[in-house]
């Protein structure tokens, strides 16, 4: 039972992280308030590179958004007890990091304001369009979902919605890959391989990031998760980190295989200074091989192991989509194929970008909003997973 | 009663008559804005370029200048100022051979910015220019991103001295119109007009639908090749001596 002195320093711990969460939310309003007012200027977004940091902020949390729903799926769709009784946790956690990526996205347009046009004048062509009804659709499907497994007289309904919100995480995750697929005279993009990839990358950073708030959960309630569980689970989360480092290698190796491609694969994987030391080092050993071996290292694997192979996951994440975007914008567009390309206008060199500290505050904004909507919840709603005495299925 | 009934008419009526002078101007006025001499944008016509590289001298930059000062734009060279046309040096890299040409907006004729835009900003006019909305831009980028050839820029900052015939705003993307204010007036693109006044005579512009206009003459007579053809996008800008 805990302390009334436990209970009380509870409490003010609660409000201390809400205090926090919501300075740097506000700190993130700052910076869109300033770029409102300057403009992208203040940004390290150029016309080379016309996406930046607040993208990567922004798609990692739609993918993890996406990604956190398998807990879900695998519960209701699957009817696997350990994780139907997560199933609530990890629907709140999508709907707080859908809100905190759609809202660093928004906020980082040039026009902002008009965000309504995207309503009113629809083109059923543009995949960024189809985005916008996947994006709201899943936030009703998930609401929907959560009511039913929250509300008993709608228990019934539950198995119903947690397919459709299972159908539904897949043709997003398929949404979020197509944007850059579809971006055909690109070297780093128009892969049909890129759908798929992202759809096995959300598992992984849903999960991690799952692991991450169920460890804390249990560590504020003074619980602890039974170990056959947390074993499962973090089996799980190496066989996620296994796909996804697999899906990344053959996208790169098919890229290597086209004689045309060989050159921008040869600036991510060798001669792309920051790029290519993120990719080795960020994603490839600090994102993938050193949680594997945190996971499945004997002697390793307990609760601490787990929890920072999922933070290591997540960072690795980050790492991987700076590579994948800044780094796949930073290689030159090859417009004259067959020749060497010069201009005032970043022809055949290597684009410059650092980012400002606008789309720090920004993307660290969206985090601060996913982290509240997550903080508040838990403390007003019953999110706990509430097992019963464990029997393997 | 009924005089209740006359005068709340009465004050419908020119309440409405009041209204419709008060919108007339309005609709009237984007009727006249639309296309040559009144008339809407025809799809009978199709405009586009002809570059011949040949003719186009290093280090002449009188078309991006042209560019700059028609359109109101500020011709500054940092990666975050706005390049409709730039020059563009190119060497063979298998025979080492120099050219030189302007790029810009390529006015495509499946346009992917114009498949991408999510608000319908990117548009095709019936006649083959592509052009940006201002007012339904929201600023997403996705067009720069989606462009194989890099025409489009993004307004980085608060905008001074613009040309009220080519607005521009701050945080939307905009290209190369072709000149559109100067086409529908019935003139030629500024660039074109620089360039003849160099004397270089590299940049042809005119109606690709039309067999006899001198720009498909010359189509029909000299070898000339769309950028990036691959991509099937047919380009209503052409080049000669790539």
């Amino acid at each position: 039972m805990p302390t009334p002195e436990s209970l009380r320093y509870k409490n003010k711990l609660y409000y201390l992280l809400l205090a926090a969460g919501g300075l740097v939310a506000l700190a993130g309003l700052y910076a869109v308030h300033m770029m409102e007012e300057h403009g992208h200027i203040i940004s390290g977004m150029n016309n080379q590179i016309v996406w930046g940091l607040p993208h990567v902020f922004a798609i990692f949390l739609i993918v993890a958004a996406s990604g956190v729903l398998n807990v879900a799926s695998i519960g209701s769709v699957f009817g696997k007890a350990v994780y139907k009784a997560r199933a609530p946790l990890a629907s709140l956690l999508s709907i707080a990091m859908l809100s905190g990526g759609l809202t660093v996205l928004m906020l980082d347009l040039g026009r902002p304001d008009r965000i309504i046009v995207a309503a009113t004048n629809y083109n059923s062509t543009s995949v960024f369009a189809w985005n916008v009804v996947l994006y709201s659709g899943m936030f009703s499907l998930v609401i929907v979902y959560l009511w039913t497994m929250m509300e008993r007289r709608m228990h019934v309904w539950s198995k119903p919605a947690g397919f459709a919100v299972f159908a539904w995480r897949f043709v997003l995750t398929t949404g979020t890959g197509l944007i850059f697929a579809f971006l055909t005279a690109r070297q780093a993009y128009g892969s049909a391989l890129l759908p798929p990839m992202f759809i096995v990358l959300s598992f992984a950073w849903g999960l991690a990031v799952f692991h991450l708030v169920q460890t804390t959960i249990y560590a504020w309630n003074e619980k602890t998760l039974d170990p056959a569980i947390l074993r499962r689970k973090k089996n799980l989360l190496g066989v996620f980190v296994i796909a996804s480092l697999y899906m990344v290698a053959v996208y790169h190796m098919t890229n290597l295989y086209f004689a045309h491609q060989v050159a921008f694969e040869n600036f991510i994987l060798h001669e792309g200074g920051t790029y290519t030391m993120m990719f080795w080092i960020g994603y490839v050993l600090f994102g993938n091989a050193v949680p594997l071996g945190l996971i499945y290292a004997p002697g390793l694997g307990d609760t601490r192991c787990v929890m920072m192979a999922s933070a290591l996951v997540v960072l690795g994440g980050f790492a991987f989509l700076y590579v994948f975007i800044i780094g796949g914008q930073a290689f030159p567009l090859n417009i004259f194929p067959g020749y060497v390309a010069s201009s005032s206008f970043g022809d055949g060199q290597i684009a410059h970008y650092e980012p400002s500290i606008y789309e720090i505050m920004l993307g660290f904004g969206g985090l601060a909003i996913a982290f509240i909507i997550t903080t508040v919840s838990v403390r007003v709603l019953n999110f706990m997973p509430q097992d019963k005495a464990y029997i393997a299925d | 009663m009924s005089e209740i009934n006359n005068d709340r008419r009465q004050f419908m009526g020119k309440a409405l008559a009041m209204a419709g002078i008060a919108i007339a101007p309005g609709v009237m006025l984007y009727d006249v804005k639309a296309g040559n001499d009144g008339k809407p944008a025809s799809s009978k016509v199709r405009w586009g370029m002809l570059i011949d590289s040949n003719q186009c001298k290093e280090g002449c930059d009188d078309c991006v200048t042209a560019c700059s000062t028609e359109n109101g734009l500020s011709g500054g060279k940092k990666s975050t100022d706005s390049q409709w046309i730039r020059k563009v040096e190119l060497k063979d890299m298998r025979s080492g051979r120099s050219l030189n040409l302007p790029m810009m907006c390529q006015h495509c004729e499946q346009p992917p910015c114009v498949d991408v835009c999510p608000t319908q900003a990117s548009f095709k006019r019936a006649d083959g220019i592509v052009l940006v909305d201002k007012h339904r831009c929201i600023g997403c980028r996705y067009c720069m991103m989606a462009c194989p050839y890099k025409a489009r820029s993004f307004v980085h900052e608060e905008l001074h001295d613009q040309n009220p015939e080519v607005p521009r705003g701050k945080g939307t993307v905009e290209s190369c119109t072709l000149c559109v204010h100067r086409v529908d007036r019935g003139e030629s693109p500024a660039c074109m007009e620089a360039c003849a006044k160099a004397g270089h005579n590299a940049i042809l512009f005119g109606d690709l639908n039309d067999p006899e206009s001198e720009i498909s003459k010359r189509i029909r007579t000299v070898a000339t090749s769309q950028i990036r053809a691959d991509l099937g996008l047919n380009p209503g800008i052409r080049y000669q001596g790539m």
